[in-house]
């Protein structure tokens, strides 16, 4: 049977991970087998075809698609540069000659004679593709790509905008329920990752973007000042290529949540790591979260390997977070797992679970209204 | 392997018991179909979780747990290992036949061209729809973008297959030929796996085909099929169609993790979900000369199919779901468009930040009636949304010469008027969670009528367990088999809307009405503007109704004409609306709240203050 709860975010101190990093199309490996290497380091290099810019010649000469060949100067294959002449007319008088110049510099890719197009291509980009996290290249793909393994502390977040970063983690709260108000950062945190804790106020955002913070990792923040970060009301959870200047991830959702206690405490515990991270989120089939990815110094022997293991089920004891109003970003432990439907205040018969929140309390919530927070 | 062979013909043998599964992207869903006495039924159904995503990477694990989950219900042997025991070998052992559906991975996502957008481009957009795809994009050489521009734009996409279309058969090559090349240019690469070439489908003038083929042949997968407009006046979407089908079975399904074993356990070809939706639709709407308007819902999409004087159409809006894109409804619709439906008032920092959060955690559920509202609210939205976009595309064909006679001069109309007729529309199919599992029936049929305010004499359904792209696959292999099913198992009838056209003040008087039930009693009564009236009418019964609209009202038949109709019985029953069409809500925030408080008490819409209070208190003890 379908499990009827949302899989948990990993939070935990000793784990290991293996970060496929792949081109997007065929180019060369740096690497080998075995190669440790660093977060920055460039472990494959691939060409990506420049831009083309069509440019219609039989139109811009007055002449059939099918005579096309006669004019040009240029000819398929070779290099032109921009403003250069690539097709002319020769007019009886001189003054009637019309010369068309390249508007860029490349190369004449194709010429067609049924349509009098022209087809320029700019010169390829070099794309470097970065290791993203310190570790050992554990397998090579040839002309594809790596896969590099990091013995680390992990905290997967909820959601995310912005690419791969990397930096110092600093901590800028003194507790998870903390919000992260723009007096709490300095310029010390140029191109570090910065801990905030429940909340993370618009101001907040302008000014970590004046510093040049790397990254910003906060329980929550407003859908409303995510708008005006982005400068569009985000419709689908794809992220991971925004370009506003920072990464930004979240580790409980949107409004303002406290950090859950462990997520925090072991971020401060690793403050003044490197950290690699991502926003990149997906919440689809194949579901990608934000990370923060602390590689260990010291390798220590990997208790368990969390992002691995298929999960049985929800068992008695588990650490939940409530993903659902009215309880929305509580946290607490599974102190009961009735089997039988239970009628909610909607009408649904939905099967249920009882959590014991930090206060002593017990609140009976859906079972699809929970997440583990999962990890050692 | 124990599935029958592709060419070992299902129908040799009597089927009795049939196999179904339908791989989503989230969950895989199995139905056990037996034949019982002289009719097929629905007997048994399994679910399990989709296995193409790692750690499994192998779609046919979530097949067999979900069909072990049958086994286990049914008592029946059907599985010998990780082999499906076909055909029957006694009374509990086997099944005849297994078949498939998928919409795993994102489903099947296609890019198309035309030349002039909303001619060619719109067929070849119709080809895809229709065929179960995603259309990401329509390209055509009208369509605003500089010739840079779609170059990047085909480089950047990464589709499953392009369709090309574009110029009638023997007309001008030249527009057709320049999109090839532009589409060469590109040098598309397919969405799954580096090593294999794009498909591509060319079904535009025949002309050209030696020299698309020239240019496209080498760098892709290049097949060539009919063109889908070979006049102006007729398009021809049946090969191009086709062709999308069998690429997505050589190139798309091969490519998918366990799908090549799939292919070889199923009976039948796999249909992309969709399709086989489109095809039980289609089949339904066919067999009881009905016009129908069918909708599923999800988390992602919202898929809309019509027939239409035997014209099938399909949309999906791709970006309108209740979960992964609820935040784009909110988006697409905007705050007070949704919270028109909502009887409260809420702030809107709060709930934005609860869609939010609803887009992040999508397997979540309403805990709270409030809750529910709100979902119930975006639902409408979300299915109002795609019904304009479905109008749009379900049209007559755009740009063909009109022969008009001298009554036709004062109607102004122009060709492509959309094909969807709310007076004509006998028959509304609900699909998909919130409609199938709203905690009240009456809350489904309330969410179609207020989204599609429909006109006149409408029946209303939804589909009680999604089990419609089963019978969709089924229907090619035995047509009886699918349609007793459909109609016994598969809708749940929740009665008919009867809903006059026309406008007036609240309490003014819309229509008198005589309903006469089928055990003799009859009701007269008056119906007002405002008025929302429900009449309890069983599943299988019938009653007629007898409505004198007044002055500037109609249904149909004209202004103040009175209209006799049978109507059909329900789960709910029978609905009078006499809220006017189109809809309008007042402006006021507070009327518009009493308003929706009294429609809501009226038809039992939510369960009361007091029936809250109690169920409180048995869940938080």
């Amino acid at each position: 049977m379908a499990h009827s709860y949302t899989p948990g975010l990993t939070v935990t101190d000793n784990t290991v991970v293996r970060r496929v990093r792949q081109l997007p199309l065929q180019g060369t490996v740096l690497v080998k087998d075995g190669d440790l290497v660093r977060a920055t380091q460039s472990v494959a290099r691939a060409e990506l075809p420049g831009k083309v810019y069509p440019l219609n010649l039989a139109n811009q000469l007055g002449v059939a698609p099918g005579e096309i060949k006669d004019y040009l100067v240029k000819r398929e294959g070779e290099t032109v540069h921009k403003d250069e002449v690539l097709a002319e007319n020769k007019p009886f008088f001189k003054w009637l000659k019309t010369e068309i110049r390249s508007p860029i510099t490349g190369t004449v890719e194709s010429v067609s004679t049924v349509t009098g197009q022209v087809l320029l291509r700019e010169p390829p980009r070099v794309l470097e593709l970065l290791a993203y996290v310190d570790g050992l290249v554990v397998e090579v793909r040839p002309q594809q790509g790596v896969t590099v393994e990091c013995v680390c502390s992990l905290v997967q977040g909820i959601f995310g905008i912005g690419g791969e970063a990397y930096g110092e983690l600093v901590v800028a709260v003194d507790a998870p329920d903390r919000p992260l108000t723009p007096d709490r950062l300095t310029v010390e945190m140029k191109g570090r990752v910065v801990i905030g804790g429940s909340f993370l106020p618009a101001a907040t955002m302008v000014k970590a973007k004046e510093i040049g913070v790397a990254g910003l990792v906060v329980g929550g923040i407003h859908d409303q000042d995510l708008r005006t970060l982005l400068g569009y009301d985000l419709g689908v959870a794809i992220t991971g290529s925004e370009q506003v200047g920072l990464t930004l991830i979240l580790t409980e959702g949107f409004g303002a949540i406290p950090m859950a206690t462990k997520t925090f405490a072991l971020l401060s515990a690793r403050a003044g790591a490197m950290a690699s991270i991502s926003g990149a989120t997906q919440i689809r089939a194949g579901v990608i979260r934000p990370e923060i990815i602390i590689p260990l110094k010291e390798k220590r022997p990997v208790v368990t390997r969390p992002t691995d293991r298929t999960r049985e089920g929800i068992q008695l004891g588990d650490l939940v977070r409530i993903i659902r109003d009215p309880l929305f970003g509580k946290i607490g432990r599974v102190s009961a797992l009735p089997s039988e439907l239970r009628k909610i205040p909607t009408e649904s018969e939905v099967r249920v679970l009882e959590v014991q929140l930090d206060d002593g309390s017990t609140v009976v919530v859906p079972r699809a209204n929970i997440e583990v927070i999962e990890g050692v | 392997m124990t599935g029958p062979a592709l060419n070992d013909s299902p129908t040799a043998r009597p089927l009795r018991v049939v196999v179904a599964t339908d791989c989503g992207s989230t969950t895989t869903k199995a139905i056990l179909i037996e034949k019982i006495g002289d009719e097929y039924r629905q007997t048994y159904r399994g679910e399990a979780p989709t296995t193409v995503e790692a750690p499994f990477e192998d779609v046919t694990r979530g097949v067999l747990n979900a069909i072990a989950e049958i086994e286990e219900l049914s008592g029946r042997k059907i599985l010998d290992g990780d082999r499906i025991i076909t055909p029957c070998r006694d009374d509990k052992t086997g099944v005849d036949l297994y078949i498939s559906t998928s919409s795993a991975g994102g489903g099947l996502q296609m890019m198309v061209t035309g030349v002039v957008q909303n001619m060619t481009g719109e067929s070849a957009q119709r080809a895809a729809l229709g065929a179960g795809a995603i259309v990401i994009d329509v390209l055509a050489s009208n369509d605003g973008r500089l010739p840079h521009e779609k170059i990047e734009r085909i480089r950047t996409m990464r589709p499953d297959m392009i369709l090309m279309s574009g110029g009638t058969d023997g007309g001008a090559v030249t527009h057709v030929v320049e999109m090839a090349e532009y589409i060469a240019a590109a040098e598309p690469k397919p969405r799954f796996g580096a090593t294999y070439k794009l498909p591509l489908i060319y079904a535009g003038n025949k002309v050209a085909q030696g020299q698309v083929r020239a240019i496209l042949g080498e760098k892709t997968a290049l097949v060539m099929t009919e063109n889908i407009r070979p006049v102006l006046e007729r398009e021809n979407l049946g090969p191009a169609r086709h062709k999308i089908h069998d690429l997505f079975l050589e190139h798309v399904m091969q490519q998918a993790p366990g799908y090549k074993k799939l292919m070889e356990m199923t009976g039948a070809p796999i249909m992309p979900t969709p399709a086989a939706v489109g095809l039980i639709m289609e089949t339904i709407a066919k067999r009881e000369h009905i016009n129908l308007l069918g909708v599923d819902i999800g988390g992602a999409t919202t898929d809309v199919f019509s027939v239409f004087d035997g014209m099938f159409n399909r949309t999906v809006s791709a970006n309108l779901g209740m979960s992964y894109s609820v935040s784009n409804v909110l988006a697409e619709a905007g705050l007070a468009t949704i919270m028109r439906w909502v009887p409260f008032m809420i702030d809107e920092q709060t709930l934005r930040n609860r869609i939010k959060n609803k887009m992040i955690r999508p397997t979540t559920i309403p805990q709270t009636l409030d809750e529910l509202q709100i979902e119930q609210a975006i639902a409408r939205e979300a299915l109002r949304l795609a019904l304009i976009h479905h109008k749009s595309l379900a049209t007559g064909l755009k740009g063909v010469q009109q022969e008009r006679t001298i009554s036709d001069v004062f109607e102004q109309q122009t060709s492509g008027k959309t094909l969807i007729d709310m007076l004509k529309l006998d028959l509304i199919v609900g699909s998909g969670g919130i409609l199938s599992h709203a905690p009240r029936r009456v809350q489904a049929m309330m969410m179609m009528v207020d989204a599609y305010e429909p006109l006149g004499v409408t029946r209303l359904s939804v589909d009680s367990i999604f089990m419609m792209p089963h019978l969709g696959v089924l229907s090619t292999i035995d047509e009886k088999a699918a349609t007793d099913v459909f109609m016994r198992d598969c809708m749940v009838y929740l009665g008919t809307c009867v809903a006059p056209i026309g406008q007036g003040k609240i309490g003014d008087r819309c229509a008198d009405y005589e309903i006469t039930f089928s055990d003799g009693r009859v009701v007269t009564d008056q119906l007002l503007f405002g008025d929302l009236r429900l009449y309890p009418l069983a599943v299988g019964e019938q009653a007629t109704v007898t409505v004198r609209p007044a002055k500037g009202v109609h249904l149909g038949a004209g202004s103040g004409t009175p209209v006799t109709k049978t109507v059909q019985g329900g789960v709910v029953g029978l609905l009078l609306d006499g809220r006017g069409r189109p809809l309008q809500l007042p402006a006021d925030q507070r009327a518009r709240i009493s308003l929706l408080t009294t429609w809501y008490q009226a038809v039992g819409l939510y369960p009361s203050s007091d029936e809250t209070a109690s169920s409180h208190r048995t869940d938080n003890r």
